[in-house]
Protein backbone atom coordinates (compact mmCIF):
# COMPACT_ATOMS: atom_id res chain seq x y z
CA UNK A 1 0.00 0.00 0.00
CA UNK A 2 1.56 3.24 -0.80
CA UNK A 3 0.74 6.72 -0.18
CA UNK A 4 -2.56 7.07 -0.92
CA UNK A 5 -5.58 9.17 0.62
CA UNK A 6 -9.42 8.37 0.43
CA UNK A 7 -12.30 10.04 -0.22
CA UNK A 8 -15.88 7.89 0.69
CA UNK A 9 -15.45 5.46 -1.23
CA UNK A 10 -13.10 6.48 -3.57
CA UNK A 11 -8.84 5.95 -3.15
CA UNK A 12 -6.43 7.71 -4.89
CA UNK A 13 -3.13 8.22 -5.40
CA UNK A 14 -2.53 11.27 -6.67
CA UNK A 15 -2.83 14.37 -4.61
CA UNK A 16 -3.61 17.12 -7.40
CA UNK A 17 -7.05 17.79 -8.45
CA UNK A 18 -7.55 19.67 -11.87
CA UNK A 19 -10.23 21.73 -13.32
CA UNK A 20 -11.43 21.80 -16.97
CA UNK A 21 -11.89 25.45 -17.36
CA UNK A 22 -10.03 28.43 -19.55
CA UNK A 23 -8.06 25.60 -21.28
CA UNK A 24 -6.64 27.70 -24.82
CA UNK A 25 -8.18 24.27 -26.38
CA UNK A 26 -9.29 20.61 -25.58
CA UNK A 27 -5.69 18.96 -26.72
CA UNK A 28 -3.79 21.53 -24.67
CA UNK A 29 -5.95 20.29 -21.69
CA UNK A 30 -6.01 16.79 -22.26
CA UNK A 31 -2.25 17.18 -22.99
CA UNK A 32 -1.98 18.90 -19.05
CA UNK A 33 -4.44 16.48 -17.77
CA UNK A 34 -2.31 13.66 -18.57
CA UNK A 35 1.04 15.70 -17.24
CA UNK A 36 -0.52 16.60 -13.87
CA UNK A 37 -0.93 13.04 -12.67
CA UNK A 38 -3.87 13.68 -11.56
CA UNK A 39 -6.83 11.15 -11.21
CA UNK A 40 -9.63 13.57 -10.17
CA UNK A 41 -10.98 16.50 -12.56
CA UNK A 42 -14.07 19.45 -11.68
CA UNK A 43 -16.49 20.16 -14.61
CA UNK A 44 -18.99 22.71 -14.11
CA UNK A 45 -23.08 22.01 -15.14
CA UNK A 46 -24.49 24.62 -17.42
CA UNK A 47 -27.60 24.82 -19.34
CA UNK A 48 -26.80 22.75 -23.44
CA UNK A 49 -26.70 25.10 -25.94
CA UNK A 50 -29.68 24.31 -28.35
CA UNK A 51 -28.51 25.98 -31.39
CA UNK A 52 -24.75 24.89 -31.56
CA UNK A 53 -25.52 20.74 -32.97
CA UNK A 54 -22.51 19.00 -33.13
CA UNK A 55 -19.82 20.72 -30.98
CA UNK A 56 -17.14 18.55 -29.47
CA UNK A 57 -17.64 17.42 -25.86
CA UNK A 58 -15.48 17.91 -23.13
CA UNK A 59 -15.96 14.42 -21.97
CA UNK A 60 -14.59 12.88 -25.14
CA UNK A 61 -11.01 14.96 -24.13
CA UNK A 62 -10.99 13.87 -20.45
CA UNK A 63 -8.94 11.14 -19.97
CA UNK A 64 -10.82 7.69 -18.90
CA UNK A 65 -9.00 7.11 -15.82
CA UNK A 66 -9.50 10.08 -14.43
CA UNK A 67 -12.91 10.48 -11.69
CA UNK A 68 -15.14 12.97 -12.50
CA UNK A 69 -16.02 15.95 -10.13
CA UNK A 70 -19.15 17.97 -11.06
CA UNK A 71 -18.97 21.23 -9.26
CA UNK A 72 -21.87 23.58 -8.74
CA UNK A 73 -19.91 26.69 -9.42
CA UNK A 74 -21.63 30.46 -10.05
CA UNK A 75 -24.97 29.14 -7.39
CA UNK A 76 -25.85 31.61 -5.34
CA UNK A 77 -28.47 30.16 -3.46
CA UNK A 78 -28.47 26.46 -1.36
CA UNK A 79 -31.57 25.56 -3.48
CA UNK A 80 -29.26 26.37 -6.53
CA UNK A 81 -26.58 24.40 -5.72
CA UNK A 82 -28.97 21.01 -4.37
CA UNK A 83 -30.34 21.20 -8.16
CA UNK A 84 -27.38 21.77 -10.28
CA UNK A 85 -25.75 18.91 -7.83
CA UNK A 86 -28.13 16.46 -8.84
CA UNK A 87 -27.93 17.35 -12.30
CA UNK A 88 -24.21 16.50 -12.09
CA UNK A 89 -24.82 13.34 -10.57
CA UNK A 90 -27.45 12.40 -13.10
CA UNK A 91 -24.87 13.19 -15.23
CA UNK A 92 -21.81 11.94 -14.40
CA UNK A 93 -23.44 8.40 -12.89
CA UNK A 94 -20.92 9.25 -9.14
CA UNK A 95 -22.15 10.30 -6.10
CA UNK A 96 -18.92 12.75 -5.35
CA UNK A 97 -20.07 16.73 -5.97
CA UNK A 98 -17.20 20.08 -4.99
CA UNK A 99 -20.09 21.83 -3.21
CA UNK A 100 -20.06 25.81 -4.33
CA UNK A 101 -22.36 28.36 -2.59
CA UNK A 102 -21.08 31.62 -3.54
CA UNK A 103 -22.16 34.63 -1.66
CA UNK A 104 -20.32 37.70 -3.56
CA UNK A 105 -19.89 37.84 -7.01
CA UNK A 106 -16.82 40.01 -6.83
CA UNK A 107 -14.96 37.94 -4.69
CA UNK A 108 -16.69 34.80 -5.13
CA UNK A 109 -15.92 33.83 -1.70
CA UNK A 110 -18.54 31.33 -0.15
CA UNK A 111 -22.23 32.16 1.47
CA UNK A 112 -21.09 29.53 4.41
CA UNK A 113 -24.81 29.96 5.76
CA UNK A 114 -25.96 28.61 2.71
CA UNK A 115 -23.02 26.19 1.87
CA UNK A 116 -24.13 23.99 5.58
CA UNK A 117 -27.41 23.96 4.29
CA UNK A 118 -26.56 22.51 0.84
CA UNK A 119 -24.11 20.38 2.23
CA UNK A 120 -26.48 18.65 4.92
CA UNK A 121 -29.42 18.00 2.46
CA UNK A 122 -27.05 16.45 0.15
CA UNK A 123 -25.18 14.12 2.94
CA UNK A 124 -29.10 13.02 3.49
CA UNK A 125 -29.49 12.22 -0.29
CA UNK A 126 -26.17 10.35 -0.53
CA UNK A 127 -23.56 12.50 -2.17
CA UNK A 128 -19.89 12.36 -1.29
CA UNK A 129 -19.67 16.14 -0.34
CA UNK A 130 -16.82 17.98 -1.10
CA UNK A 131 -17.88 21.94 -0.07
CA UNK A 132 -15.61 24.77 -0.94
CA UNK A 133 -15.53 26.68 1.94
CA UNK A 134 -13.57 30.40 3.61
CA UNK A 135 -10.44 29.13 5.60
CA UNK A 136 -12.39 29.33 8.95
CA UNK A 137 -11.95 27.04 11.24
CA UNK A 138 -15.48 27.20 12.65
CA UNK A 139 -16.96 27.01 9.51
CA UNK A 140 -14.77 23.96 8.24
CA UNK A 141 -16.32 22.10 11.36
CA UNK A 142 -19.51 23.36 11.12
CA UNK A 143 -19.32 21.29 7.20
CA UNK A 144 -17.61 18.19 9.42
CA UNK A 145 -20.61 18.37 11.65
CA UNK A 146 -23.24 18.36 8.73
CA UNK A 147 -21.52 14.84 7.23
CA UNK A 148 -19.07 16.37 4.48
CA UNK A 149 -16.32 13.63 3.17
CA UNK A 150 -13.90 16.47 3.22
CA UNK A 151 -13.31 20.15 3.37
CA UNK A 152 -11.92 22.60 1.00
CA UNK A 153 -10.79 25.93 2.23
CA UNK A 154 -9.62 28.37 -0.39
CA UNK A 155 -5.69 29.57 -0.26
CA UNK A 156 -7.14 32.99 -1.82
CA UNK A 157 -9.64 33.71 -4.02
CA UNK A 158 -10.79 31.89 -7.12
CA UNK A 159 -8.20 32.30 -9.85
CA UNK A 160 -6.69 35.11 -8.13
CA UNK A 161 -2.94 33.43 -7.83
CA UNK A 162 -2.57 34.87 -4.86
CA UNK A 163 -1.42 31.78 -3.47
CA UNK A 164 -1.63 30.22 0.34
CA UNK A 165 -3.01 33.90 2.21
CA UNK A 166 -3.99 32.15 5.78
CA UNK A 167 -1.47 29.35 6.20
CA UNK A 168 -2.01 29.08 10.37
CA UNK A 169 -5.59 28.90 9.83
CA UNK A 170 -6.07 26.23 7.31
CA UNK A 171 -3.18 24.59 10.10
CA UNK A 172 -5.63 24.91 12.55
CA UNK A 173 -8.19 23.83 10.12
CA UNK A 174 -6.53 20.49 9.81
CA UNK A 175 -5.14 19.96 13.49
CA UNK A 176 -9.28 19.82 14.26
CA UNK A 177 -10.53 17.76 10.94
CA UNK A 178 -10.82 14.67 11.04
CA UNK A 179 -12.33 14.35 7.23
CA UNK A 180 -9.65 14.80 4.74
CA UNK A 181 -8.55 19.04 4.04
CA UNK A 182 -8.15 19.67 0.52
CA UNK A 183 -6.76 23.62 -0.20
CA UNK A 184 -9.21 24.75 -3.28
CA UNK A 185 -8.21 27.84 -5.37
CA UNK A 186 -5.52 30.45 -4.75
CA UNK A 187 -2.73 28.89 -6.09
CA UNK A 188 -0.48 30.53 -8.28
CA UNK A 189 2.18 28.68 -9.05
CA UNK A 190 4.62 25.43 -8.10
CA UNK A 191 5.62 26.64 -4.87
CA UNK A 192 1.92 27.41 -3.62
CA UNK A 193 0.68 23.70 -4.46
CA UNK A 194 3.90 22.87 -1.97
CA UNK A 195 3.50 25.15 0.48
CA UNK A 196 -0.36 23.23 0.72
CA UNK A 197 0.86 19.99 0.72
CA UNK A 198 3.57 21.37 3.64
CA UNK A 199 0.76 22.49 5.54
CA UNK A 200 -0.16 19.00 5.87
CA UNK A 201 -3.38 19.56 3.66
CA UNK A 202 -4.35 16.06 1.79
CA UNK A 203 -4.39 17.40 -1.49
CA UNK A 204 -4.88 20.58 -3.69
CA UNK A 205 -7.43 21.43 -6.34
CA UNK A 206 -6.68 23.87 -8.89
CA UNK A 207 -7.63 24.97 -12.24
CA UNK A 208 -6.28 28.63 -13.29
CA UNK A 209 -3.10 28.19 -12.28
CA UNK A 210 -2.63 25.36 -15.16
CA UNK A 211 -5.27 26.60 -17.58
CA UNK A 212 -4.00 29.94 -17.50
CA UNK A 213 -0.18 29.79 -17.81
CA UNK A 214 1.66 30.45 -20.83
CA UNK A 215 1.84 27.19 -21.00
CA UNK A 216 -0.41 24.96 -19.38
CA UNK A 217 1.40 20.96 -20.27
CA UNK A 218 4.48 22.48 -18.36
CA UNK A 219 2.84 23.88 -15.53
CA UNK A 220 0.60 20.60 -15.17
CA UNK A 221 4.14 19.12 -14.77
CA UNK A 222 5.73 21.65 -12.46
CA UNK A 223 2.61 21.01 -10.15
CA UNK A 224 2.68 17.22 -10.27
CA UNK A 225 6.22 17.66 -9.00
CA UNK A 226 5.65 20.46 -6.52
CA UNK A 227 2.68 18.33 -4.86
CA UNK A 228 4.64 15.15 -4.72
CA UNK A 229 7.70 17.32 -3.18
CA UNK A 230 5.44 19.20 -0.73
CA UNK A 231 4.02 15.91 -0.17
CA UNK A 232 7.41 14.26 0.97
CA UNK A 233 8.64 17.10 3.09
CA UNK A 234 5.35 16.87 4.85
CA UNK A 235 6.25 13.32 5.75
CA UNK A 236 9.92 14.11 6.10
CA UNK A 237 9.05 16.28 9.20
CA UNK A 238 10.49 19.91 8.41
CA UNK A 239 12.43 21.84 11.03
CA UNK A 240 11.43 24.31 13.54
CA UNK A 241 11.91 28.17 12.79
CA UNK A 242 14.57 30.13 14.67
CA UNK A 243 15.37 33.37 14.87
CA UNK A 244 19.15 33.02 15.20
CA UNK A 245 21.72 30.63 13.29
CA UNK A 246 22.64 27.17 13.89
CA UNK A 247 25.95 26.59 12.20
CA UNK A 248 25.78 23.40 10.51
CA UNK A 249 29.80 22.85 10.61
CA UNK A 250 31.52 22.67 14.39
CA UNK A 251 32.69 25.83 15.71
CA UNK A 252 35.56 23.69 17.48
CA UNK A 253 38.93 22.63 15.75
CA UNK A 254 39.40 25.99 13.89
CA UNK A 255 43.39 26.04 13.02
CA UNK A 256 44.87 28.51 14.08
CA UNK A 257 42.99 28.55 17.38
CA UNK B 1 -51.88 20.73 -30.34
CA UNK B 2 -48.82 22.30 -29.19
CA UNK B 3 -48.13 23.64 -25.67
CA UNK B 4 -45.76 26.40 -24.21
CA UNK B 5 -43.46 25.04 -22.12
CA UNK B 6 -39.80 27.09 -20.89
CA UNK B 7 -36.62 25.43 -22.64
CA UNK B 8 -33.52 26.57 -20.90
CA UNK B 9 -35.41 30.08 -20.09
CA UNK B 10 -36.73 30.15 -23.40
CA UNK B 11 -40.54 30.14 -23.95
CA UNK B 12 -40.89 27.67 -26.79
CA UNK B 13 -43.78 26.01 -28.77
CA UNK B 14 -43.76 21.85 -28.64
CA UNK B 15 -45.80 19.47 -29.72
CA UNK B 16 -48.58 18.04 -26.98
CA UNK B 17 -47.94 15.13 -25.46
CA UNK B 18 -44.22 14.99 -26.39
CA UNK B 19 -42.05 12.72 -24.12
CA UNK B 20 -38.87 13.46 -22.45
CA UNK B 21 -37.59 11.18 -25.02
CA UNK B 22 -38.89 12.41 -27.70
CA UNK B 23 -38.27 16.00 -27.06
CA UNK B 24 -34.30 14.95 -26.84
CA UNK B 25 -35.23 13.42 -30.78
CA UNK B 26 -36.97 16.91 -31.64
CA UNK B 27 -33.98 18.44 -30.86
CA UNK B 28 -31.40 16.63 -32.18
CA UNK B 29 -29.87 16.57 -28.83
CA UNK B 30 -27.88 12.82 -27.56
CA UNK B 31 -29.65 11.61 -24.76
CA UNK B 32 -26.21 10.08 -22.93
CA UNK B 33 -24.35 13.65 -23.28
CA UNK B 34 -27.45 15.37 -20.98
CA UNK B 35 -29.50 15.76 -18.28
CA UNK B 36 -33.17 17.13 -17.75
CA UNK B 37 -35.06 18.58 -14.97
CA UNK B 38 -38.38 19.38 -15.06
CA UNK B 39 -40.16 21.77 -12.46
CA UNK B 40 -36.77 21.69 -10.84
CA UNK B 41 -36.67 17.84 -10.65
CA UNK B 42 -34.48 15.57 -12.17
CA UNK B 43 -36.24 12.98 -14.70
CA UNK B 44 -33.21 10.46 -14.54
CA UNK B 45 -32.85 8.54 -17.94
CA UNK B 46 -35.07 5.08 -17.15
CA UNK B 47 -38.13 7.54 -17.22
CA UNK B 48 -37.39 9.46 -20.54
CA UNK B 49 -39.42 7.59 -22.29
CA UNK B 50 -42.82 7.69 -19.96
CA UNK B 51 -42.56 11.08 -18.84
CA UNK B 52 -44.78 13.13 -20.50
CA UNK B 53 -44.24 17.13 -20.98
CA UNK B 54 -47.19 19.14 -20.23
CA UNK B 55 -48.28 22.85 -20.56
CA UNK B 56 -46.50 25.37 -18.28
CA UNK B 57 -43.57 22.99 -17.79
CA UNK B 58 -40.22 24.34 -17.06
CA UNK B 59 -37.53 22.08 -18.91
CA UNK B 60 -33.74 22.08 -18.21
CA UNK B 61 -31.29 20.31 -20.35
CA UNK B 62 -27.54 20.71 -19.18
CA UNK B 63 -24.51 19.04 -20.24
CA UNK B 64 -21.15 19.13 -18.74
CA UNK B 65 -18.40 22.13 -19.45
CA UNK B 66 -14.83 22.72 -18.33
CA UNK B 67 -15.15 24.57 -14.72
CA UNK B 68 -12.82 24.47 -11.81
Amino acid sequence: MGDTWSIGTHTFTSRLLVGTGKFPDFPTMQKAHLASGAEVVTVAVRRLDLSAKGEASLLEWIPRHMTLLPNTAACFTADEAIRTARLGRELGMGDLVKLEVIGDPRTLFPDVVGLVEAARVLVKEGFTVLPYTNDDPVTARRLEDAGCAAIMPLGAPIGSGLGIRNPYNLRIIMEAAKVPVLVDAGVGTASDAAIALELGAVAVLMNTAIAGARDPVLMAAAMRDAVAAGRQAFLAGRIPMKLHAAASSPMSGLIGS
Amino acid sequence: MAIQVRLNGEVRELPEGLTVEALLAHLGVKAARVAVEVNETVVTKDRYATHRLGAGDSIEIVAFVGGG
